[in-house]
């Protein structure tokens, strides 16, 4: 083996920093979705949202970076699942009595189950929407809109496919859960993946402990309202 | 006598390393508040031996919180439920009359139990032998004042020193990870003007002994800082992760 795949494969140290750079990637990518999911809010019976959808799946740079992100996605799962099996192998005979909630935050100890309950979210999700999308699972209406240059453009009415889907309270009930436990991920994995990365300094761990706040608090609130807004407008 | 207490004792019994262990009961009568926990254990000890039972097997050595011997797992937290304290350090007044009180060895596969409560935790001295010390073949020993050091570092590399090695950071961590021991001694090291010439080196054999002993890896729980003894921080280990990527993208080793 080389020094980098002995690196990030057989040491402790580099394992974490594959889980801390596609953790801190995939964050960047959920601000990205939430900037586009709020176009699902305007008032004009999808269009802005159509549109979106529509750019979002046919630029080609968008497209390539949407491949990394699956490539990630796959990465965060496979090391975090090898690094869960490693740490439960290091300890085969636990303790009768544990009280671990004193010294550590619920967060840090849940990581894998909150991890895996994203990853069934996930799942559900792009079985949803992805794949009626895609017309693998369902066949989408075409609508057709007039841009201000008066050109026209037909497109996949994916906003009426959202609209239908966050009516169902058990569609709803699954994305405010979803994003429970991805606020509860954020909140240990954020600024963990700093410390992975060995980024602590009282000059900016002030910093990281805000911008994590966003991560772990408002990004997953502003995925959770959008499906409840649309669900009691 | 008043003020003094009778406890249910639930402790670990394990003959030797290659036997099953079990929890037992003993009875703890008559502790008086400003015993020791060891102290208490040498009164039950006492009384089993009467009795013709085994005593229950501790380590323990200088009973003042210094040498890091007395590992024990006290209601599901080592060291017990007081911070920045040894098993030694740990009084009877933490407890009241009447409880139960259950009493493990560290648990990590990297610490086999040998007998009771005693582990082997030779697995500290062998990542050490790796790298944490300081080799200086020749000469007479320099003037201290002529090494100019900063006094906020040498604050730093001396709250890193103060690791006893006493286990705890690994009994306390959900994946038995060593981390926050290795990074005590990596992060005293690096900050001081000895440690340059095998700054490299050192941070990456000590991993890799760290790895070969079978602790976990370390997620950032800080379970580890918590009961510390000589609370040892988190920006020890950020400090060495930072030492291992540099000494792996620059390092002479191929």
């Amino acid at each position: 083996m080389s020094w980098f795949t002995k690196t990030v494969f057989s040491t402790s140290v580099g394992r974490k920093v594959i889980m801390a750079l596609t953790g801190l990637f995939l964050c960047t990518f959920l601000a990205v979705h939430l900037a586009g999911n709020f176009q699902l809010l305007h008032q004009d019976g999808g269009e802005a949202f159509n549109l979106y959808t529509k750019f979002m799946t046919s630029n080609p740079l968008i497209k390539a970076i949407s491949y990394v992100n699956f490539a990630f996605i796959l990465a965060h799962v496979v090391w975090g699942a090898y690094i869960t099996y490693k740490n439960k192998s290091a300890r085969s005979v636990g303790y009768a009595v544990n009280n671990p909630g004193k010294t550590s935050s619920f967060s840090s100890r849940w990581m894998g189950v909150l991890g895996t309950m994203i990853l069934i979210f996930l799942v559900i999700h792009l079985k949803d929407f992805k794949m009626a999308y895609l017309g693998i699972t369902k066949d989408l209406p075409m609508v057709t809109y007039t841009l201000e240059n008066d050109e026209k453009v037909i497109v996949k009415d994916m906003f009426s496919e959202v609209n239908l889907e966050f009516h169902e309270p058990i569609v709803v009930g699954i994305y405010v859960i979803g994003m429970i436990a991805l606020g509860f991920h954020l909140f240990h994995g954020f600024q963990s993946a700093f410390q992975s990365l060995g980024l602590r300094h009282p000059k900016y761990t002030p910093i990281i402990k805000t911008v994590g706040f966003v991560f772990w608090g408002l990004i997953p609130f502003g995925f959770a309202i959008i499906p409840l807004i649309i669900f009691f407008r | 006598m008043s003020g003094h207490m009778n406890l249910t004792l639930k402790v670990w019994r394990q003959k030797d390393a290659k036997s099953t262990g079990k929890l037992e009961n003993y009875e703890a009568k008559d502790i008086s508040p400003d015993m020791s926990f060891l102290e208490m254990i040498d009164v039950v000890n006492e009384s089993l031996i009467k009795k013709g039972v085994e005593p229950i097997a501790f380590d323990h050595d200088c009973r003042e919180g210094i040498c890091g011997a007395c590992s024990m797992y006290i209601n599901g937290e080592a060291h017990g439920p007081k911070r920045a304290i040894t098993t030694c350090q740990l009084h009877m007044r933490s407890f009241h009359d009447g409880e139960t009180i259950t009493i493990e060895p560290w648990r990590a596969n990297a610490f086999p139990v040998i007998k009771d409560l005693v582990v082997d935790r030779s697995a500290f001295d062998r990542i050490i032998q790796a790298g944490g010390y300081v080799s200086v073949n020749t000469g007479v020993t320099i003037d201290a004042n002529s090494i100019p050091i900063e006094k906020e570092i040498a604050d730093d590399a001396m709250d890193a020193a103060a690791c006893i090695g006493c286990g705890a950071c690994v009994a306390a961590c959900k994946n038995a990870s060593a981390t926050l021991f290795l990074s005590a001694k990596v992060s005293q090291l690096a900050l001081l003007p000895q440690g340059q010439a095998e700054r490299q080196i050192r941070v990456e054999a000590m991993i890799d002994q760290m790895e070969e002993e079978g602790f976990g890896n370390c997620t950032n729980t800080e379970a580890c800082s918590a009961v510390c003894p000589k609370e040892i921080g988190q920006h020890h280990i950020a400090r060495m992760n930072r030492e291992f990527f540099g000494a792996k993208l620059s390092s002479p080793k191929k």
